[in-house]
């Protein structure tokens, strides 16, 4: 049931937002419906199916399992905030290039968990990054070409100059 | 200039999915917008004695509460648009929400209408209904049998209809050499697009205009069913689907909930959103499958097929969904002699009531079904016979040189090179080689083991008139309109309605192909009534056949039109105009020349046009295709089958297919790629689960085994390109190729690792305890 309101300061792709929200409402729901980023989709409410996935301190997290008042002054980055459309992060141009995408729904949320992939494993072999994407579900691509698309962006990043970096402003930058 | 058709442009629909810029239903904010939450019947057969909603209209937030006594007379229940002729089809009423008794776990009781979600969602809490729980009945084949609970008192027997169709009698099968019989169940599967259903509507009083957001498939059928149960008119409902997050046939039907979403901001004046959450998805969004196949299959000694039929008992849920009487009986029966020549086949399908969530078409929608049963009873009779099974199936397989072929089932199959395919298929693998390393790893207690599926789909619906001789309510022609603005820039409007499978590019590149204009330039529109003249968009893999088919013939037409333009430009007669690449050209004096831009500023203009040329440079075309298309090929897995635990490895997957000419072979591969994942997660590992007293068991992520990533190695894909006759571009189809041969490819595949156990059939999804048990069971009969 609704409780008393309480002040959240949640900086959002760079962005400090600060709400009063009731100490129930997920993160995804703020972040949707609060600040209308409505890249983040929700696909399941058993926390399995990895659309919402978004980032909270650079970490990949299932933003419907996260309380709002949880991301109190943490940085989440979402979709919007990965990479623009004249600077696309290497993982968004690896899912265009590669087609791993089809009707978009699972994208934002699988793309925000390739990074965190990228991220811990930068150069992962084809078994690691279907082993990595364990956390999402996606009905359309049969995956293989979301495995392609990851793979386009693991050799983008070590292609560029300080990879690690990259990421971490894409993230922030936005 | 080389040909955009068969390159792979990448995708127009990305950018703004991949930046998190689309607009999915969900993410229609309006000023003033309310949340609808719907409660639903926790029991699967109940009458309602009684319903209290006074708590949850008291309620913080809440604006209104319906229940099903407050829509009688205010709006119309929800229709069924498939009606199988001969069959004795009965439609039961179907209201948005239940009046007095309930028949599946599901079914709508009331609908909460609140200011924020979680209101809504906390006032469902505090409705009060008692209910008297009757008994239900779940399994179709038990609901036939005498003294069964009856679903509807107006379908007696729980039959919804009973459809017949072919020419194999009983003598047929009496003198057969070789006759198999098997029975097949093809598990109840859910089809789970990744976007949960999803509807906003917005009542414009001064207009009168209902706008309507909506997950589907098929807005134009929407607007259709809606203004009927609504009672707005056409012309005043506008109905958007631009972005739709899959759908794999779940988003056809027209839905209750979307009803109660319209007429809740009719009666509200207010905009109105319901999502369901993945709970409700998997409750009272259509299921798909489930049916009882009991099959016959005859032939000769020699290899020879004569004959097959089936009886087809399809368990239909509660309710006959918008398009579901079609799924077991046309888009099943019709296909069941496959790419066969099987001089004899008959089907005879029965369509049962139950308490359970209705079904209606998934991914395939009946092909998938007839050609699971087919394949594994080839294989079957090849082991009968002790024939190879790829052998059996070269010695019947139609060749190439007998197109148009007319089969058993009334079918006149377009065009084909079903032995191409397979050889093709065959050499990425390595057949013969493969047989014999099985063979040495069989002597080591390894079990490998290899199935083949060639198959034909009937896709590319269809003609019109042959939809209304099969009892479908709606034409199956498609609209398009190319027009080209005054700078040579175009705008493609298709009535088909793409919601994943590219056509935003594809059809991109079909029209600049035909107007030789940059793909760039042109943008396809799809998904919104007040935009496209009519449409009845996409599932069947109609989208390119069909929809891709009238754009081109649009296309044409504003090449003719452009074309008496240049002519009279250049001081020529229409016949000395030669147009390429973009270019109209005098004949002989390539020089004396006008881009297809400056014919396009001249045809706005309109200054100096030739007699009877109208102005301005447009085209549209109201395409109904002569015939179905039928694309085909060969599917290959070798699986390893780990006998202490029963479990199935794919090692590999080989697709090759023949969807006509292939536009854009990126998008066509991704297209492969997800139906094969579809297709294996059927044999292996996906089932819905219902307890005997209709509870559904496999109701959430954590219960129903959706495919992941790491369940499968990468697909060897391939095509051949043979194209179909009866469209003007060639083109077929290739949506559900993967989802139809991947079944029982798998499954076949199981069988052949475990023949020497003495393993004929179990039943899907092939999950490691079934497995292990027919081992052991095998060996122990053995
Ligand atoms: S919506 Fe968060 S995991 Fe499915
Ligand atoms: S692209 Fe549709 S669910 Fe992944």
């Amino acid at each position: 049931m609704e409780g008393q309101k309480v002040a959240v300061r949640i900086t959002v792709n760079g962005t400090v937002r600060t709400a009063m929200v009731e100490p129930r409402t997920l993160l995804v729901h703020f972040l949707r419906d609060g600040l209308g980023l409505t890249g983040t989709h929700v696909g399941c409410d058993t926390s399995q199916c990895g659309a919402c996935t978004v980032l909270l301190n650079g970490e990949a997290v299932k933003s419907c399992t996260v309380l709002a008042v949880q991301a109190d002054g943490a940085e989440v980055t979402t979709v919007e905030g990965l990479g623009s459309l004249d600077a696309l992060h290497p993982v968004q141009a690896g899912f265009w290039e590669k087609h791993g995408l089809q009707c978009g729904f699972c994208t934002p949320g699988v793309m925000m968990a390739a990074v965190a992939l990228l991220k811990e494993n930068p150069n992962p072999t084809e078994e690691e990054i279907r082993e990595g994407l364990e956390g999402v579900l996606c009905r359309c691509t049969g995956y293989q070409n979301i495995v392609r698309a990851i793979q386009y962006a693991a050799k983008q990043l070590a292609s560029e100059a300080e990879p690690s970096e990259q990421v971490a402003a894409a993230g922030g930058d936005a | 200039m080389a040909s955009v058709l068969g390159t792979a442009v990448k995708r127009r629909e990305d950018p703004r999915l991949i930046t998190g810029r689309g607009r999915y239903t969900d993410d229609v904010q309006l000023p003033g917008m309310l949340y609808a939450c719907i409660l639903r019947s926790p029991h699967a057969h109940a009458r309602i004695k009684r319903i209290d909603v006074s708590q949850a209209k008291a309620a913080p937030g809440v604006v209104a509460v319906f229940t099903g006594q407050d829509l009688v007379g205010r709006m119309g229940t929800i229709p069924t648009a498939w009606l199988p002729p001969d069959s004795g089809i009965r439609t039961t009423a179907h209201p948005a929400l239940a009046v007095d008794r309930v028949r599946y776990v599901g079914d709508g009781v009331a609908m909460v209408v609140a200011e924020d979600r979680y209101q809504a969602r906390d006032a469902v809490d505090l409705i009060r209904v008692e209910y008297e729980v009757l008994p239900a009945v779940v399994d179709q084949e038990e609901a036939l049998s005498e003294g069964a609970p009856q679903v509807h008192d107006d379908a007696p027997g729980n039959l919804a209809f009973h459809w017949k169709a072919g020419n194999a009698t009983d003598e047929v099968f009496a003198q057969a050499e070789v006759v198999v019989r098997q029975r097949f169940r093809q598990q109840r599967l859910i089809p789970n697009p990744m976007e949960p259903r999803s509807a906003v509507a917005d009542f414009n009083a001064s207009t009168g205009e209902l706008t309507m957001w909506l997950t589907s498939q098929n807005p134009h059928i929407h607007r259709l069913l809606l203004s009927g149960i609504l009672g707005i008119p056409e012309h005043k409902l506008r109905v958007v689907a631009v972005d739709v997050g899959g759908g794999f046939g779940a988003k056809i039907a027209c839905y209750p909930d979307e009803a109660l979403v319209g007429f809740a901001a009719l009666q509200l004046g207010r905009p109105v959103k319901w999502t369901e959450d993945r709970r409700e998805n998997f409750m009272a969004t259509t299921h798909g499958r489930d049916m009882i196949l009991d099959v016959e299959f005859a032939g000769r000694r020699d290899g020879t097929f004569t004959a097959i039929r089936v009886k087809n008992i399809a368990n239909m849920g509660a309710y006959l969904s918008t398009a579901a009487p079609g799924v077991p009986t046309i888009l099943f029966g019709l296909i069941v002699p496959g790419p066969y020549r099987i001089p004899y086949a008959g089907v005879d399908v029965r369509g049962v009531f139950t308490n359970t969530t209705p079904t209606d078409a998934y991914r395939g929608a009946g092909r998938p079904e007839a050609t699971y049963l087919l394949e594994r009873m080839v294989d079957l009779f090849a082991r009968e016979i002790g024939m190879d099974p790829v052998e059996v199936r070269r010695r019947n397989l139609i060749p190439a040189d007998a197109f148009p072929y007319n089969t058993a089932m009334g079918l006149q199959y377009d065009s084909g090179n079903y032995e191409e395919a397979l050889d093709k298929a065959l050499a990425m693998l390595g057949y013969e080689k493969f047989r014999e390393e099985q063979e040495k790893l069989r002597a080591e207690g390894r079990y490998l083991g290899v199935g083949v599926t060639t198959y034909v789909e009937i896709c590319g619906l269809g003609p019109s008139q042959v939809a209304g001789a099969v009892g479908f309510q709606g034409g199956l022609w498609e609209s398009a309109t190319v027009r080209v603005h005054p700078s040579g820039k175009v705008t493609a409007f298709t009535g088909t309605s793409p919601h994943g499978q590219g056509e935003e590019t594809t059809f991109a590149q079909i029209v600049s192909a035909k107007l030789g204009v940059p793909v760039e330039d042109v943008e396809v529109v799809h998904g919104d009534t007040h935009r496209i003249a009519m449409g009845w968009g996409t599932y069947g893999s109609r989208t390119t056949p069909v929809g891709g088919s009238a754009l081109a013939v649009a296309a044409d037409r504003v090449v003719e039109k452009a074309k008496k333009i240049a002519a009279h430009m250049l001081e020529v007669a229409e016949e000395d105009v030669v147009f390429a690449d973009g270019v109209f050209a005098v004949q002989g004096a390539p020089s004396r020349r006008a881009t297809f831009q400056e014919v396009a500023l001249q045809a706005y203009l309109a200054w100096n046009l030739p007699a009877g040329v109208e102005p301005a440079l447009e085209g549209s075309a109201f395409y109904d295709p002569t015939n179905f298309v039928y694309p085909f090929g060969t599917h290959i897995c070798v699986v390893e089958v780990l006998p202490d635990t029963g479990e199935v490895k794919i090692l590999r997957y080989i697709a090759v297919d023949d969807p006509g000419p292939v536009i854009n072979p990126m998008i066509a591969e991704g297209q492969v790629h997800g139906g094969i994942v579809q297709g294996i997660g059927q044999a292996l590992w996906e089932g819905a689960l219902y307890d005997e007293q209709g509870q559904l068991v496999s109701g959430t992520f954590m219960d129903y085994a959706m495919p992941k990533a790491r369940f499968f190695p990468a697909f060897e894909t391939a095509f051949t390109e043979t194209p179909s006759p009866h469209t003007p571009l060639g083109v077929k189809g290739i949506g559900e190729t993967g989802t139809i041969a991947a079944t029982p490819t798998v499954v076949n595949a199981v069988m052949d690792a475990l023949a020497h156990l003495g393993v004929r059939d179990i039943d899907m999804p092939l999950t490691p305890e079934r497995v292990w048990r027919a081992i052991r069971d095998g060996r122990d009969g053995a």
